[in-house]
């Protein structure tokens, strides 16, 4: 059958071997009950050429950015991503191994992931990076957990922007729900689209355990960290920063650089697909001094009994196969095969590469949010500095997607079914793969006949 | 630090640099410097950093040869045979890869109107359905990230459906042979963990769990198959047990790969399991993920699922969000759709006769290994084992050899060691998961390692204790690394040799 | 191995030393070699108090943590901040440079409990001989297996 190599010649005398007339022998222990009922009623299996056929018919039933033109942003960006990044991760001995556990044989993944907690470091500004997680959203709701260790039990309240991505929130709700003794409160934002300050420093307390902001947030605003850090610092409390867009640091100042405590985020920007959001990973990086509690793989420098640089997976006794109950998290896979895209990713463009990729975005976004207020009428709706992402405003949003729809354009997200009082809000998200007649026409179809 | 040999004909090629140890200044591989755009003014400048300090500046040629370098630095599944126990290392078909690149899969947006991805969610739609089949539960949400995270969404069901009759409970009974994950997992979800200890037969017994369940314990993690590799025979009567107090039973499926076929959870009385798409799934362990954890529940949990769910209405598929006792959300957007397409695709490849043909082939290979290998190595249980066999250390012992130095000599055979010091209660653990997917040359070609290593150990043990010699790198300090550890590349630093 | 006569032992590995009122506190040398090398300490912070028997630190291999517990209760008044730096001290001078914590005994009956240089040794004795059982059985079927080979 379909991947077992077994002929009836080999099955015959591997039974022998065991001393066994039958492979149904092998599980007779199984009780009766059981075995009785345990068919598994699916359709017979298809050939491989079945099989991509029908999953080439239902692919072609989803909208993708190879022949419609996206402007979606809201955690998940349409990058290009260089040829060679996938020709990386093709090959199999980086995709068909698994966790390092034996690193004399896992050199490959091992480095790779050394330099891809350092190229984190870097993107940051954060002093210590860990070998990545399941997504954005997880990686702040173990921030959040991290702080909660960290913190006297008398800081126990957790303060979180609306302007932080609505998945995001959500997530760390779930998590934080079952454990005991944490208080999440929500702070609004304002005119600029970002944070309110003012209303965020009313909350800040002897209590305040950490406080989480978007840089980017949702709105692609790029928010002042440096007064939150002192608003947080004044009264001890801790700085998560949340990024769904990480190729903005290579444009704009990087969390590290404010002091910001734990920065974590979303990194399928850097050379992962789309994918409809997943797999890609979470990174997640803090102060030094934090390091024996962080979540997560963390892998280190050492050498070998002859002398050589090597690496390996390392305190490894904060984690669930060593601490159990006591672990710092649960997590065992993660999204290693992602992380070593971004890390060729991040490679390929280099110490240039991604400012200037950075810049192509904000000049292409700036230009079409101008195009879209001149040309087709739409209404600024935040006053706040923007990456490659802002808020439009429309009165007749369902009928502008529906414009769209005809001539294959996706033109943001609305943003109705997060915030009610944003029932006319357009995210819209502009990158390098958007070219100038792409917005061109986004700006025509959207300002109608 | 110990100065390289001297030896004249041994390799010159240099050691591996970093990517952050070579290149030029001023060197990139981006090919869009000629897009010239109005930047300058648009940010202000405040805002704006400096260039990233130490960031790569390489070609793109120079780019592939690191990598390329470093992939041939790694073992993996298509290099040779790989037993770990417990992580199915199962051939991770290329149609798999083929079809998750297609554009309409690969390069959709999770927040494109649920009408521009009919396909996708008629896809999702059809694994939750068949994963349900497969485990003979009734619903699934394929949102969990993991095996790990499935644990988690799964125990968080359990404490919502308590919460709802009265109260969440505190604790959850996990076996001592129970994964690490287990016990983290259930202190992430806010209870504290009662350890039972297996018998001396390896399986938990119902006696065991009726001394410590009371209306204080919200459940029971048990993996079945468990990961000694034995069928946990009293599934059913610790289910009874569980379930007469009010409590109730979840299952690690991390061991599915044995059971296809020949037992459903869904019929132990099991409440709520994962399964790991990475493992029973054939989807690629990618040097540690990514995976998929869906987690499969019965009736009573399904109005817990996390939220949204997919649903069908006539011909259309929609998303839909009011669920008001879902327990929410426990990662963003859907999951890992890219994973979870690539085992719809495995498992419309092998039908429902060929996952149950992969179950049997899996246990007749791992019976055959424990057949050639027990009289050279001291198997830990007597009893019928499934998917894998569990050996010791114990024969080897008598001469100083351990587990370790076992699975160190093995990578100079050209074989991945089983996983090892794994489970806990037993002593110098080898644990032997061959799959399906091997064939008996590659088994006999790993039992004669095996059986030459046993002899090694006997006639020449200090061969074996400081094995391996032909790896990329010989032993690593792992003390150091821990002591002082240097976790990223700093300008400055060269501990090359 | 060495169990020096000035010092007071418990069941779980731990040393004290008494010197007035004051208490140091260490791992013995059968701990550290059961540990293997040592990476990391936890220690309290000055002024903490620890109960007897519970937890006040742990100490950590590469592969192992193993909690420290108060041989007697106290309140803390150093740590020997050498161990975080150079945690293989313990290895090293496990009754001397490697010592932990130093307390100011709550109740001097807590001393009572605990085992001389002496008790000591039999005490180590015991937990060696225990292992060495399961090596004899080893030679029992080592020895039945060359007789069935003979058949």
């Amino acid at each position: 059958m379909r991947y077992t190599p077994h002929t009836p010649a080999d099955k015959e005398r591997m039974l022998q071997t065991v001393g066994l007339h039958a492979i149904e022998e092998l599980y007779q222990h199984i009780p009766r009950t059981l075995r009785e009922r345990a068919r598994i009623d699916l359709p017979p299996g298809l050939s491989e050429l079945a099989v991509r056929r029908r999953m080439a018919n239902l692919a072609a039933q989803n909208a993708s950015a190879a022949d419609w033109s996206f402007f979606l942003g809201g955690g998940i960006y349409n990058h290009f991503i260089p040829t060679a990044v996938d020709a990386v991760i093709s090959r199999s001995e980086f995709s068909t191994s698994y966790t390092p556990y034996q690193p004399e044989v896992s050199q490959g993944t091992l480095q790779a992931l050394f330099e891809f907690q350092t190229l984190i470091c870097q993107l940051t500004g954060m002093e210590v990076s860990n070998a990545a997680m399941y997504d954005g959203a997880s990686a702040a709701a173990e921030a959040v957990l991290l702080s909660r260790r960290l913190q006297p039990s008398g800081r126990r309240r957790v303060l979180i922007s609306r302007a932080v991505h609505p998945h995001y929130r959500q997530v760390i709700s779930t998590y934080l729900r079952n454990l005991q003794n944490v208080h999440l409160e929500e702070v609004s934002f304002d005119a600029s689209g970002a944070t309110d300050t003012a209303e965020l420093k009313r909350h800040l307390d002897d209590q305040s355990m950490c406080v989480v902001v978007g840089y980017p947030n949702f709105f692609g605003v790029i928010e002042d960290l440096a007064q939150i850090k002192s608003a947080c610092a004044r009264v001890g409390a801790q700085l998560v920063s949340v990024t769904t867009e990480p190729l903005a640091l290579g444009l704009i100042k990087p969390p590290g650089e404010f002091g910001v405590d734990i920065a974590v985020g979303e990194g399928q920007s850097l050379g992962v697909p789309m994918n409809l959001g997943g797999p890609a990973f979470g990174f997640f990086a803090c102060q030094k001094k934090f390091v024996r509690n962080i979540p997560g793989r963390l892998i280190g420098e050492t050498v070998d009994t002859e002398g050589r640089r090597g690496f390996v997976l390392t305190l490894a006794t904060r984690e669930q196969h060593i601490r159990r109950e006591k672990a710092t998290s649960n997590i065992c896979t993660s999204q290693t095969l992602c992380a070593l895209g971004a890390t060729v990713f991040m490679s390929l463009l280099g110490k240039s590469g991604i400012r200037r990729l950075a810049e192509i975005n904000v000049a292409r976004a700036h230009d079409a949010f101008a195009q879209l207020v001149r040309k087709a009428k739409l209404e600024t709706m935040f006053s706040g500095p923007y990456f490659n992402e802002f808020v439009a405003r429309a009165k007749n949003l369902d009928e502008i997607f529906d414009r769209c729809a005809a001539q294959k354009i996706v033109p943001g997200i609305k943003l109705g079914q997060w915030y009610p009082e944003l029932q006319d809000g357009l995210l819209v998200c502009v990158t390098e793969m958007n070219e100038n007649e792409e917005v061109e026409k986004l700006v025509r179809t959207i300002a109608g006949p | 630090m110990s100065e390289p040999s001297q030896d004249p004909k041994r390799s010159r090629v240099a050691a591996p640099k970093l990517l952050f140890e070579t290149g030029s200044s001023g060197r990139s591989a981006f090919d869009g410097s000629t897009e010239r755009g109005p930047v300058e003014g648009v940010l202000p400048p405040a805002l704006l950093r400096g260039d990233i300090p130490g960031f790569p500046e390489l070609g793109e040629l120079e780019v592939l040869r690191h990598f390329t370098g470093l992939s041939q630095r790694n073992f993996a599944i298509e290099s040779q045979f790989y037993p770990l126990g417990s992580c199915t290392m199962k051939y991770n078909p290329k149609i798999n890869e083929a079809v998750a690149r297609l554009p309409g899969f690969a390069q959709i947006h999770p927040l494109a109107s649920p009408e521009l991805l009919q396909g996708a969610l008629a896809l999702l739609h059809h694994l939750e359905q068949m994963l349900a089949e497969i485990s003979g539960m009734e619903y699934v949400s394929l949102q969990p990230s993991a095996g790990a995270q499935g644990e988690l969404t799964g125990l968080m069901l359990i404490r919502a459906y308590l919460s709802e009759r009265g109260a969440p409970r505190k604790q959850i009974i996990v076996p001592d042979t129970a994964h690490g994950t287990n016990p983290a997992s259930s202190t992430l979800c806010g209870y504290d963990v009662i350890q039972v200890s297996s018998s001396a037969r390896g399986v938990i017994d119902a006696s065991a769990i009726e001394k410590v369940m009371d209306e204080n314990v919200a459940a029971v993690m048990i993996t079945n198959p468990n990961t000694l590799g034995l069928f946990e025979t009293q599934i059913e009567a610790i289910a009874k047990v569980v379930h007469g107090k009010g409590g109730l039973v979840y299952l690690d499926g991390a061991n599915l790969n044995a059971l296809m076929g020949i037992a459903k959870p869904g019929h132990m009385g099991v409440d709520v399991l994962h399964m790991n798409l990475h493992k029973t799934f054939s989807t690629p362990h990618g040097g540690g993920g990514p995976g998929a954890g869906p987690v499969a529940v019965q009736a009573p949990l399904r109005d817990y699922l996390p939220a949204p769910r997919i649903v069908k209405s006539g011909d259309q598929f929609q998303l839909q969000e009011d669920f008001p006792k879902s327990i929410g959300r426990v990662r963003s957007f859907f999951g890992n759709f890219g994973i979870l397409v690539r085992a719809y695709t495995y498992i419309l490849s092998l039908g429902g006769d060929g996952l149950e043909d992969a179950s049997r082939m899996a246990l007749l290979n791992a019976n055959y290994i424990r057949k050639k290998l027990e009289k050279s190595y001291q198997i830990a249980y007597d009893d019928p084992c499934m998917h894998e066999c569990i050996f010791t250390d114990r024969l080897q012992h008598r001469n100083g050899v351990t587990t370790l130095d076992i699975a160190k000599r093995l990578l100079d055979y050209g074989y991945h060691p089983p996983t090892i010091y794994f489970p806990l209660v037993v002593a110098g653990a080898l644990m032997i998961e061959p799959t399906e997917t091997e064939t008996p040359e590659t088994l006999d070609g790993f039992i004669e390692a095996m059986l030459e290593i046993a002899r090694e150990a006997k006639e020449d043990p200090e061969l074996v204790k400081s094995a391996p010699y032909s790896t990329p790198v010989r032993r690593l300090d792992e003390a150091r690394a821990a002591r002082k550890p240097v976790l990223r590349w700093e300008p400055g630093s060269s501990n090359q040799s | 191995m060495e169990f020096p006569d000035g010092l007071k032992y418990s069941k779980e590995h731990e040393w004290v030393l008494v010197e007035g009122n004051t208490a140091t506190i260490g791992i013995t040398e059968y701990a550290q070699e059961e540990l293997g090398d040592i990476v990391y300490v936890e220690l309290p912070e000055i002024g903490e108090k620890v109960v007897k028997d519970d937890p006040f630190g742990a100490v950590e291999s590469v592969k192992a943590v193993s909690d420290v517990y108060a041989p007697v209760g106290g309140t803390v008044l150093e740590i020997n901040d050498v161990l975080p730096d150079n945690p293989e001290t313990i290895n090293d001078d496990p009754y001397g440079d490697g010592w932990m914590i130093r307390v100011e005994l709550a109740d001097k009956d807590d001393l009572k409990d605990l085992m001389d240089a002496e008790e000591y040794a039999e005490y180590v004795e015991q937990q060696k001989a225990d292992e060495d059982e399961e090596e004899d059985d080893d030679e029992n079927d080592e020895e039945e297996e060359d007789e069935n080979e003979k058949e």
